[in-house]
């Protein structure tokens, strides 16, 4: 016990005050990700396969965007809308044939997008990685550490999305269309509700939930074609926690990862990290197979 | 009876319908009027609910034509007929469970082009027929008690207008007191000058609630005349629907 | 998806059973894979034995795809552990043991394979997709970073065993005899699997597929079936981890990486799914796809793109492959 104690009590407070902080800031961004994953999902019964390469599309765009204008936020603006209409287009090509055809056909389908994604970025902006700027340069300080404020400001962005998000889905007419549909997608027709165009809408948002993520997480890390796969790995743990469908779990579980990953990195490198979300998601299939937080929003 | 010279409302012409490989509908034909009630009568299985979910494009038809307001609307999909003015109560109501009251009511309001004005006088109407759903109005779909959520369904279809509202077993399962209650709005609705298609095993009200009916077996109208011309022990009834 | 198998071909009226023709056919290719190497050269030779080992790979994970309906993205894992399972013995056994490869490889794949089916096949389908594609991953980072083992990002390289049978032959492969021992392996494989599909055990899977809910409420176990099946699926992948293993005289992690998975998925769709000769002619569809795009257009012509739209394009208008195009066409 006593060694239990000294092990815990050498972990400073400081450390795991930050690493709170650091746990939150990439669980918002993870939670941004999975939402429009689990929305997608629980509409359409589609899994996105090609979700982290819309991330990384509006990571690119952003990069692009920003070289032209100089301004990072009308870059944010500008690529989670060409990523929502990425994703129009992509639903319209390749997933409106498939409707009525097996499930797994889009898995097929989206697997397909993803691969032309990743090649196109890599054929486009060469196997080097690219970096966006900060638009915040400005830090506090957090115990001995400089906090870059930009951190903050992204975990509140996110924030922002998913509350407008909820609000939309509550209040907006198109909210109680995609809400209908989702429950009885044949008597919403019959009430004159366009599905066909109400799958394209969820598909878009979804998507542009994933370009704003990517542009968000940019300045963050690296940009290169593969960055998608982290992202839309985490994604995919992150709703079989959460509850698969389930906009609540989703995010509930997106900061919970967050922060196991960020607290086990007191202890091992950031890489190894990873592998607490694994073991997360083998406890769950193990015990509660259908989400570990299933119970929150239902 | 409406006028049956000028073109009919609906219009349906030699409809054959499938399930997969199951032959379900073998060229059915029928006409419902200008806010006409009009029953279809007969067993379980006979194809009546099947009719209906071919006319609404829930279920494509194999063969035949279908018009509305003298129009093909056989290959249009549910949501433009839905739009067009065809209201779709199902056997089985299918609330939308998990929106409430009010939101179920939305589903059919928000269309384009009807005023705010309009949507509330819509509202009022409904909740003045029935004042149960007023109470209830924020309380979830699937809360609600089987009466309470076949008005729902029937309140909702009348959210979008409808010049025919497609009935399917509205008073299945029902206490007598719900029973009358629905009797009562489709009198309403006729009155207002609704058209209705109502399938009923409920042979008593169904020849008082129509004007004209049909009677199907195994995939066919076999017998069709006015509602006033039959009884409830009439032959007919007896060697179609007698148990 | 339809998945029409080749074997479900109504036989045509005509003197000849349809065993009899499929027989025919099958000796037939079989007579010229066999006399493959004295005409094609040695480039031509080396494409043509890799393809019938992505087509073993590709078989493998059809009787998933196209027999149970599951998407597997953990094919990569099966085949890389293969790969390191014939590295481990080859390495450590004195003189390299060919048969002991094979035994370490499949034992390998297997392992691994229970493992990601006791937990891939506790959800329903859609998640079996996912959780491959994460244990894909697992493997992968433990593969990558446990150096001291598996050689981390470089490999393990050896050389390659002789061909042994006590007291009775033992010689060194040279291309012809590596090319008659991946074909007599893959050609067994073929019909093994031909015989589970057919077997009681495949209607199961085949009843999986169709209709879960229907086969567990006739009494069916369909998780443990669903656990055989990839577990026998991971057999057969392993072994092709093996022989490309042999064959290339290295195991590397970039094999591991679910983008092999993903090229398996490739071969099958294009191929055409649940028909076991569809994957093979879809790997070897694929593979001359690519030799021909960057030999027209260069090593950086980023080929994945106009694959990748073909393989929609083909799940959208042709989801019976290549195999199911062919069969059409031939009806006609």
């Amino acid at each position: 016990m006593d060694a239990i104690a000294h092990f815990f009590g050498a972990i400073p407070f400081e450390l795991l005050l930050i690493q709170t902080v650091n746990g939150i800031v990439t669980g918002m961004i993870l939670a941004l990700v999975a939402s429009g994953l689990t929305l997608i999902f629980g509409i359409m019964d589609v899994v996105n396969f090609a979700h982290g390469e819309l991330f990384m599309i509006g990571a690119y765009i952003g990069v692009v965007v920003l070289a032209t204008t100089g301004n990072f936020w009308l870059a944010l603006v500008i690529s989670t809308l060409l990523v929502g209409l990425l994703g129009a287009a992509m639903q319209i090509l390749t997933l409106r044939p498939l409707i009525g055809r097996d499930p797994l056909t889009t898995i097929l389908a989206t697997f397909g997008i993803s691969l032309i994604l990743q090649n196109y970025a890599l054929w486009q902006f060469g196997p080097t990685s690219r970096k966006l700027p900060e638009p915040i340069t400005s830090s506090f300080t957090l115990f001995y550490l400089q906090y870059p404020w930009y951190r903050i400001v992204i975990t509140v962005i996110s924030a922002a999305i998913i509350g407008s998000f909820w609000a939309f889905l509550k209040y907006s007419k198109f909210g109680v269309w995609i809400r209908a549909t989702t429950q009885d997608r044949v008597m919403a027709q019959a009430m004159g509700i366009p599905v066909p165009w109400v799958y394209t809408g969820v598909f878009a948002l979804g998507a542009a939930m994933a370009g704003a993520s990517g542009m968000l997480f940019g300045p963050l890390g690296s940009i290169n074609h593969t960055m998608g796969l982290d992202w839309v790995l985490k994604a995919f743990i992150v709703v079989v926690v959460g509850g698969m469908g389930n906009l609540g779990g989703s995010i509930v579980a997106a900061i919970f990862i967050s922060l196991l990953e960020a607290y086990a990195a007191i202890w091992v490198s950031p890489a190894q990290a990873v592998i607490v979300s694994f073991i997360v998601l083998i406890l769950t299939l193990l015990f509660r197979p259908t989400g570990l937080f299933v119970s929150i929003s239902k | 009876m409406s006028d049956q010279t000028a073109e009919p409302l609906v219009k349906v012409d030699g409809l054959h319908t499938y399930y997969g490989k199951s032959h379900i509908l073998h060229g059915v034909s029928l006409t419902v009027g200008h806010g006409e009630v009009v029953g279809l009568l007969g067993r379980n299985g006979v194809g009546k609910s099947t009719t209906l979910k071919t006319i609404i494009g829930l279920v494509d038809a194999a063969q035949g034509s279908i018009l509305f307001e003298g129009r093909s609307i056989a290959k249009m999909p549910p949501h433009k007929l839905a739009q067009i003015g065809i209201g779709y109560v199902p056997e089985d109501r299918r609330i939308f469970r998990l929106l409430t009251v009010m939101e179920n009511l939305r589903t059919g309001l928000d269309r384009t082009g009807v005023t705010e004005a309009r949507k509330k006088e819509l509202l009022d109407k409904a909740f003045s027929y029935f004042p149960r759903l007023a109470e209830r109005r924020n309380q979830a779909g699937g809360t609600l008690s089987g009466g309470e959520q076949q008005m729902l369904a029937i309140a909702r279809a009348m959210m979008l207008e409808p010049k025919i509202i497609l009935l399917d077993e509205p008073t299945e399962g029902l206490m007598p007191r719900m029973v009358s209650q629905i009797r009562n709005i489709v009198d309403v609705l006729h009155k207002e000058g609704v058209a209705i298609l109502l399938v009923e095993q409920n042979v008593p009200l169904t020849l008082e609630a129509s004007q004209r009916i049909y009677v199907m077996e195994k995939g066919e109208v076999r017998h069709h005349c006015a509602a006033s011309e039959i009884s409830v022990d009439h032959p007919v009834i007896k060697q179609y629907l007698g148990v | 998806m339809t998945l029409a198998s080749l074997d479900r071909i109504s036989p045509r009226k005509g003197r000849l059973s349809h065993t009899t023709v499929f027989w025919m056919v099958f000796a037939v290719i079989m007579a010229l894979l066999v006399i493959a190497p004295f005409v094609l050269p040695v480039f031509w030779l080396k494409f043509l034995t890799e393809i019938l080992i992505w087509g073993l790979l590709a078989m493998s994970s059809d009787l998933l795809l196209g027999y149970t309906g599951l998407i597997s993205f953990g094919h990569s894992v099966f085949f890389g552990l293969g790969m390191y399972g014939a590295a481990g013995a080859l390495l450590h056994s004195h003189p390299a043991n060919l048969w002991l490869a094979i035994l370490c490889g499949l034992a390998g794949a297997g392992g691994a394979a229970l493992f990601v089916a006791y937990f891939s096949t506790r959800l329903r389908d859609v998640y079996f997709a996912i959780t491959t594609l994460i244990f894909a991953q697992i493997f992968y980072v433990i593969i990558f970073t446990w150096t001291s083992v598996t050689g981390g990002e470089n490999g393990l390289i050896f050389s390659r065993p002789h061909f042994a049978i006590p007291f009775l032959v033992d010689f060194k492969f040279d291309r012809y005899t590596m090319h008659w021992f991946v074909l007599a392996l893959v050609a067994g494989s073929y019909v093994l699997l031909r015989r589970i599909t057919r077997s009681p055990f495949g209607m199961v899977l085949q009843s999986i597929r169709e209709n879960e809910a229907r086969t567990r409420a006739i009494g069916y176990p369909v998780d443990r079936y669903k656990i055989v099946a990839v577990m026998l699926s991971g057999l057969f992948a392993g072994l092709a981890g093996v022989l490309y293993a042999v064959q290339n005289e290295f195991a590397a992690p970039d094999f591991v990486f679910f983008i092999t998975s993903g090229d398996t998925i490739i071969f099958n769709v294009m191929g055409g799914i649940g028909t076991l000769v569809g994957p093979i002619v879809g790997a070897g569809f694929f593979q001359l796809l690519r030799e021909l795009l960057s030999r027209l257009f260069g090593d950086q012509f980023p080929y994945l793109i106009p694959v990748g739209m073909v393989f929609i394009v083909m799940i959208i208008f042709l989801p019976q492959g290549l195999m199911g195009w062919a069969r059409r066409w031939l009806n006609q």
